[in-house]
């Protein structure tokens, strides 16, 4: 890993404010972040800036991240659970640079984590923010496209229509959890999305001690799971949801309990399971 | 009394599409609203079920309970719990009461599924059982509407209704775009399940035949207005204003 050890916070980058959003711009931002973490699961719109990166960099949760960030924080990115994909690394440099903050690679080390698309194997503690970047705030776009009326529906808490498009699911594939995005009730009120994650970290938002925050910049809302509130996977009683994984011992640390992706290693078919969470995997080897 | 109305009114424009109407309606009953092309029957139905407001008079309904409730006065939210529960809507055009996009078996699980079911094999179970009741091939429960007749459509729209065993159901001429044939068949198999579960009917219709198979009582719209109510022998028997004695007319010629 490049950068394994924690990077020394370095003397930011002064031609930027610290962490490149002006004040009026963060304090806007942590406004919408406290209605969010007050009405848990409830997408909140906000102002979203340009920044310095294409829209599928994510940069709602660059933006949840730079209004959040303070000097002392220990920063960490992931994408699909790995430290050091281009997209991980730019984040990390970029933070780096416009605030000056240390980075790490190390789970337990971080007082913030931004992912894509994972969460980390190693349980998350109090005091600890997940940013997770996410596409498509809105659970129920693909069943209605009136904008007006997925609100009304999440006003009413009138979910039934999700529950039709999981009735369509097992009907035509048999079962639930296999798949990603698979929406989550937060508090018992609101359904949200929990961002491309895998259905295999679905349980992990539940009373998860870490405050867990959703930014979407393309559709401009932020969305928010305070810690330790309840988070359950849509299903049926006689279809529960289960997280699904390969079932297969990681091919580099054994782990038979993390989220394992499969990696082509050569043209001629041969293929191994690794774990996804780079961190992880490096810790138990 | 399920339902009544009183002295409802309501103007578009200059056209006076309700003007002083009033009805009551009991349970179990079946009242038959018929009229000619714009006399208000549709305009009625939906200020009737609470999707539109009246410019004035106001609808009562006693629900499950017994409690009287003024529809106008009710919140977004307990109107929806009303119409996804205690009433039922079937619409003229069957893709407009059903979802084409979801499974025959999703489109009559739906309802079951707003109402709180959580039980994927019970909700296939009713979903086949309606089927059934309807007259559809349960095992084309997996398959879309789309694949399904103008007259199957009907009847799986009519099992999606029913499936939570509503009191009041509002139908908009069910049969209004079906051949003669498949009309006759669908009115026998409406009229079966409203006296099997005691159901309250508002039926708009201006096929008169319909109404005299299938409603206890008539009322005669025109221009906005009930021109003549009662029982549906003696409306169709011996009509007393001149315009329901034309409609009875006409449909006798023709
Ligand atoms: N949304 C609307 N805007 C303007 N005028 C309307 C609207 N809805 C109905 N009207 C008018 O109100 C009158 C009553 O219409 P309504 O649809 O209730 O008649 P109907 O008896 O159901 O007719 P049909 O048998 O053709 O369905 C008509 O003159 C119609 O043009
Ligand atoms: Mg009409």
């Amino acid at each position: 890993m490049t950068d394994a050890l924690p990077m020394r916070p370095a003397t930011r980058d002064a031609a930027y404010n610290f962490a490149y959003l002006d004040e009026a711009t963060k304090r806007a931002l942590r406004r919408t972040i406290l209605k969010a973490v007050a009405i848990p699961g409830h997408q909140i719109p906000f102002g979203a800036r340009e920044m310095p990166l294409p829209y599928g960099w994510g940069t709602g949760g660059i933006q949840v991240t730079a209004a959040i960030l303070g000097p002392r924080d220990v920063l960490k990115v992931i994408d699909q659970g790995a430290d050091d994909t281009t997209n991980a690394v730019s984040i990390r440099r970029f933070f780096n640079r416009v605030a000056g903050v240390a980075t790490t690679t190390d789970t337990r080390a971080a007082t913030i984590i931004q992912t894509r698309h994972r969460i980390p194997e190693t349980p998350l503690r109090e005091g600890q923010v997940l940013v997770y970047q996410v596409p498509m705030p809105e659970p129920l776009f693909r069943l209605e496209p009136r904008l007006a009326e997925t609100r009304r529906i999440h006003a009413l808490a009138d979910y039934g229509l999700m529950q039709v498009k999981l009735y369509e699911d097992i009907a035509a594939q048999g079962e639930v959890g296999s798949s990603y995005n698979h929406p989550v009730m937060v508090g018992g009120r609101y359904l949200m999305s929990p961002s491309p994650i895998p259905g295999f970290d679905n349980p992990k938002m539940h009373r998860m001690p870490a405050l867990q925050l959703f930014g979407a910049g393309r559709e401009k809302k932020i969305y928010a799971v305070p810690p330790w509130t309840e988070v359950r996977s849509l299903d049926f009683e006689d279809h529960p949801f289960r997280p699904v994984r390969a079932p297969h011992a990681c091919s580099l640390c054994g782990s038979t309990g993390s989220y394992l992706d499969e990696i082509v290693t050569d043209d001629r078919g041969g293929r191994m399971f690794v774990c996804s969470d780079t961190d992880y995997c490096e810790r138990r080897r | 009394m399920i339902l009544r109305a009183g002295n409802l009114s309501l103007a578009f424009g200059a056209v006076r599409a309700l003007d002083g109407v009033s009805l009551d309606l009991w349970p179990g009953e079946v009242l038959a609203v018929v009229g000619e092309s714009g006399s208000g029957k549709s305009t009625l139905l939906r200020v009737l079920a609470g999707q539109m407001r009246p410019d004035a008079g106001r609808v009562l309904y006693a629900d499950a309970t017994g409690a009287e409730r003024e529809i106008g006065a009710l919140t977004e939210a307990e109107l929806r719990r009303l119409w996804r529960s205690e009433w039922g809507f079937v619409q003229q055009n069957p893709r407009d009461g059903l979802r084409m996009g979801v499974s025959a078996g999703g489109n009559v699980g739906e309802r079951l599924m707003a109402a709180g079911c959580r039980h994927y094999g019970t909700i296939r179970e009713e979903a086949a059982e309606w089927m059934r009741r309807v007259e559809l091939d349960p095992a084309r429960m997996d398959d879309s509407p789309r694949t399904f007749s103008g007259g199957m459509q009907q009847r799986l729209q009519i099992a999606r209704t029913l499936v939570t065993r509503p009191r009041l159901v509002f139908m908009d001429e069910p049969t209004g775009g079906l051949d003669v044939s498949v009309q006759a068949k669908l009115l026998d198999l409406i009229r079966g399940l409203v006296a099997d579960l005691g159901l309250a009917v508002v039926l708009v219709t201006h096929d008169i035949a319909a109404a005299r198979l299938l409603a206890h009582r008539i009322v005669v719209m025109r221009h906005g207005r009930v021109v003549e109510q009662g029982l549906t022998d003696r409306v169709l028997d011996d009509p007393r204003h001149e315009y329901t004695q034309l409609l009875v007319a006409s449909v006798l010629a023709a």
